[in-house]
């Protein structure tokens, strides 16, 4: 088919040229789910300690803010079947992230950047870019999944489940390269392909966490390629029908990309480019707003997606009171969360305290906009007219705290009208859970300002370690308590030192402490960007 | 407003092991377009960086518009505007947002002089930042900044994505700027648009200013081309003071070219007279050559290089 002339060597440019990306990605992947079955096998040595943890599994698995994360359990009384618990939910998500940017990078990026356009005037057909981009993720997922299964093999995992279980994994993650092969078409750049591919990634993780957690919405799961992967149960009666799922949903992504591909120009998109405004905005005439217009996008998404959750957990707290009072497994998980008051109580200080890191995670990104402006030269022009340096990264770091601020409200307010509307007792219930959400602000400001003074002080070191900071304090309080940690390990997430509002009462001493080394954190960032030189490597 | 805009002196910066800087003087005269000529790595940037406070200096004395730059940023930046020569657009920003936003930072701009502009410019400011090629970035900075109302102008390779027909715009541009009485300090490693622009140069090698002055001032220190055509074979041209690579080609010798030391070019003219001048042609030097006698002399074996990009 001569549409198809050339695919080889783009094929092979593309290895050439991912080598070590590539290689990274799979490197990261790999070692990411040895040390899951490396892990059980180490701290699970007889069968004694496995049944030990299944039934833990099973108590935990009524827990949905872990649920939601992990993905449940069908049988973790096996080697296998714990390191499927551990592994699938997050994996194929991480997998479907690495094989969406693959394909947008050797794609759209290459239309972007204007080298298709080089070789595309060589003999090369109509579909060869994709093909060569999509065949290259293809040989990358299974490369991955070949060295997976053989180091499964290798620690003593059965053969067939180990097989089935990678199989799963990338299959139901390629679909994402499918869903990323759709986006780099509808638009003519890279950022937002990823931004769409990205979003469809999400929402099949989000229609997954909802479905896995909540028994009468269990159906939402078989709406996600994660959740089918969940729902392939390797390693515990593997279902092998369900790769017929994302098989049949990868051929027609390919025939709908097929035909959008010819219905655009070279270089162009589907959807047709906006002409903007032909002057500014009268009220574009202040860091602040320049910060605001930037970042404004990002935290709408959040925001979004901080009401989707705070909408599907409020709306299930009430059903907990009913699964702790049938089963004693799920009332023991429960009162060993902490806190005094009702099990809903304890359910909902546990969702808000999981929104409150996703308020964390957000204003990361949103202080890290700063690094990111200044080392793809956007800081330069700002900072060579009337504005002082302190006023321009002040601007970005209030966009962080009160942005942080406003996602913790919807979130609180959200799951408190749901909750309050399903008890019964919406004037009592919405108070008490909007303070446990704001309850929350004070250790997110302190993430974000450990970024901030990071980003004074060794802007070199600051994406890598204000994302790094952000997940030893997630680390920390996920499954800190869970692999019964050390206090003073525990202490170091400022998260521990929350009151577990509503199940807690307030208590104003430590968050007042946590707004102080967040102030001094922030200060200590802007004192060292007025100090430094700007710089972009 | 004092006779001098900026005044540097001994400047240094090093980054880690480089040193970028290494005692570098410049002086710009108020109301002059000043030439600020180096090739790519000499220290321009980081030159015009440390003038707008974006880096801080290690060593030497730095005024602008009778400040620091460093300490009084805020204060000096109402009176100048920099168009840098990276131009990076924020991605979903349409052009004209990005005058409008960096001209009111600035302290406002002339809407009629943004308006002709876009025009002479042809450029469509509805377009969104990443949809621009790098020429057109460039024009968004020079427009926000030539249509601000200020003192100095600070331009760092501002042609180097525009296409000739826009360098023209660019440089009638700079006439006005000229007649308006704005100081404008352009670095540049094109030689003949500073030649055409400028009212003085200072040109750059290594971190240091290795010569400064007008064209005329530096032309007394080079060698004019001299091309001639004799009546009769030239004999003991080569034994005059100031004369440089002489060729004597034609059959009979008659043809004649040599560089020929400006001091000494009248006794070189009175000598080919002697041999019945039947056509001549003289040219000035250009910075090119100017550039290669600095590079000439380099000590570390970079001539070639530095050649290589003055030819540019």
């Amino acid at each position: 088919m001569k549409e198809l002339t050339g695919t080889g060597r783009l094929f092979r440019l593309a290895l050439r040229r991912d080598r070590i990306v590539a290689t990274a990605w799979i490197l990261g992947l790999w070692l990411f789910a040895y040390s899951q079955a490396a892990a059980i096998i180490a701290l699970y040595p007889t069968q004694a300690d496995l049944d030990q943890l299944a039934r833990t599994a099973q108590g935990v698995g009524a827990n949905p803010a872990v649920v939601a994360i992990q993905g449940p359990a069908y049988d973790a009384s096996t080697y296998g079947g714990a390191t499927a618990w551990q592994l699938v939910t997050p994996w194929v998500f991480l997998i479907g992230l690495m094989s969406l940017f693959l394909v947008t990078r050797h794609t759209r990026q290459e239309e972007e950047s204007g080298r298709a356009e080089l070789v595309s005037a060589g003999a090369v057909g109509r579909y060869a870019w994709l093909a060569g981009g999509l065949l290259f993720v293809v040989a990358v997922n299974a490369a991955l999944a070949a060295i997976t299964a053989l180091t499964f093999i290798a620690v003593g995992l059965p053969a067939t489940g180990s097989v089935a279980l990678v199989l799963a994994c990338v299959l139901n993650g390629l679909v994402f390269a499918g869903v990323a092969a759709i986006t780099v078409q509808v638009t003519q750049y890279a950022r937002p392909a990823n931004g769409m591919a990205f979003a469809v990634l999400g929402v099949a993780f989000l229609l997954r966490a909802i479905g896995d957690s909540a028994a009468e919405l269990s159906w939402l799961s078989w709406l996600s390629p994660i959740g089918w992967a969940e729902r392939f149960r390797p390693f515990a009666g593997e279902q092998w029908w369900v790769l017929l799922l994302p098989l049949a949903l990868l051929l027609v992504l390919l025939v709908a990309v097929a035909a959008l591909l010819v219905r655009r120009d070279q270089g162009a998109g589907v959807l047709p480019v906006r002409p903007g405004p032909a002057t500014a905005a009268p009220g574009l005439r202040s860091p602040l707003a320049l910060a605001w217009r930037l970042q404004r996008g990002t935290l709408l998404g959040w925001t979004i997606g901080v009401a989707i959750a705070g909408l599907s957990f409020g709306a299930i707290a009430q059903d907990m009171v009913q699964a702790a009072s049938e089963d004693p497994e799920t009332a023991e998980m429960f009162s060993r969360l902490g806190g005094s008051g009702s099990i809903a109580d304890i359910f909902l200080a546990a969702i808000l305290s999981w929104i409150g890191m996703l308020a964390a995670a957000y204003a990361v990104q949103a202080v890290l906009r700063l690094r990111s402006e200044e080392s793809e030269h956007r800081a330069e022009p700002v900072l060579s007219t009337s504005v002082p340096r302190i006023g321009w990264a002040g601007s970005h770091l209030l966009i962080a705290a009160a942005g942080s601020a406003s996602l913790l409200v919807t979130g609180g307010l959200v799951a408190g009208v749901a909750h309050g509307l399903r008890a019964g007792d919406l004037g009592g219930e919405l108070p008490r859970v909007l303070g446990g959400a704001l309850v929350q602000l004070p250790a997110v400001w302190v993430v974000a300002g450990i970024a901030a003074a990071l980003f004074g002080l060794l802007p070199r070191l600051v994406v890598g370690g204000a994302w790094a900071a952000l997940g030893v304090v997630l680390s920390i309080s996920i499954i800190g308590e869970l692999l019964r940690l050390d206090q003073w390990v525990l202490d170091l997430s400022p998260f521990t030192h929350l009151p577990r509002v509503p199940a807690a009462e307030v208590t104003a001493t430590p968050l007042a402490w946590l707004v102080v080394l967040a102030v001094v954190l922030a200060a200590a960032g802007l004192a060292g960007f007025r100090r430094r030189d700007l710089s972009s490597a | 407003m004092t006779a001098t805009a900026i005044a540097v002196s001994g400047l240094v910066k090093t980054f880690g092991p480089t040193r970028a800087l290494d005692g570098l003087d410049l002086t710009v005269n108020t109301g002059e377009v000043h030439g600020f000529l180096g090739p790519n790595g000499a220290g321009k940037t980081t030159t015009l960086r440390i003038l707008l406070g974006l880096l801080r200096a290690d060593a030497g004395s730095v005024r602008l518009l009778d400040g620091d730059p460093w300490r009084d940023a805020v204060a000096l930046h109402r009176r100048l505007a920099y168009v840098p020569g990276e131009v990076n657009l924020w991605p979903n920003l349409s052009g004209g947002e990005v005058i409008d936003l960096l001209g009111r930072l600035r302290g406002g701009l002339d809407p009629h002089r943004r308006a002709d502009l876009l025009e002479r410019f042809q450029l469509d400011p509805r377009k969104k930042g990443r949809t621009y090629s790098k020429g057109n970035r460039q024009k968004v900075a020079l427009v926000a900044a030539l249509a601000s109302d200020v003192e100095l102008l600070v331009l760092d390779e501002p042609t180097s994505g525009l296409d000739p027909l826009m360098e023209t715009v660019f440089q009638e541009c700079m006439e006005e700027e000229r007649k308006a009485g704005r100081t404008v300090l352009l670095s540049s490693h094109i030689l003949a648009e500073a030649e055409k622009l400028c009212d003085r140069l200072t040109i750059i090698r290594e971190g240091r200013a290795v010569e400064t002055g007008t064209l005329a001032d530096m032309r007394h220190l080079t060698r004019t081309l001299v091309h001639a055509d004799l009546e009769r074979p030239a004999a003991g041209l080569d034994k005059l003071p100031g004369v440089h690579d002489l060729e004597v080609n034609g059959a009979d010798g008659t043809r004649v070219s040599a560089q020929v030391d400006t001091a000494e070019l009248g006794g070189f003219l009175r000598r080919l007279t002697d041999f019945g001048v039947r056509d001549l042609v003289s040219q000035p030097p250009t910075l090119e050559e100017l550039f290669l006698r600095h590079y000439e002399a380099a000590p570390e074996g970079d001539g070639q290089a530095a050649r290589e990009e003055a030819r540019r």
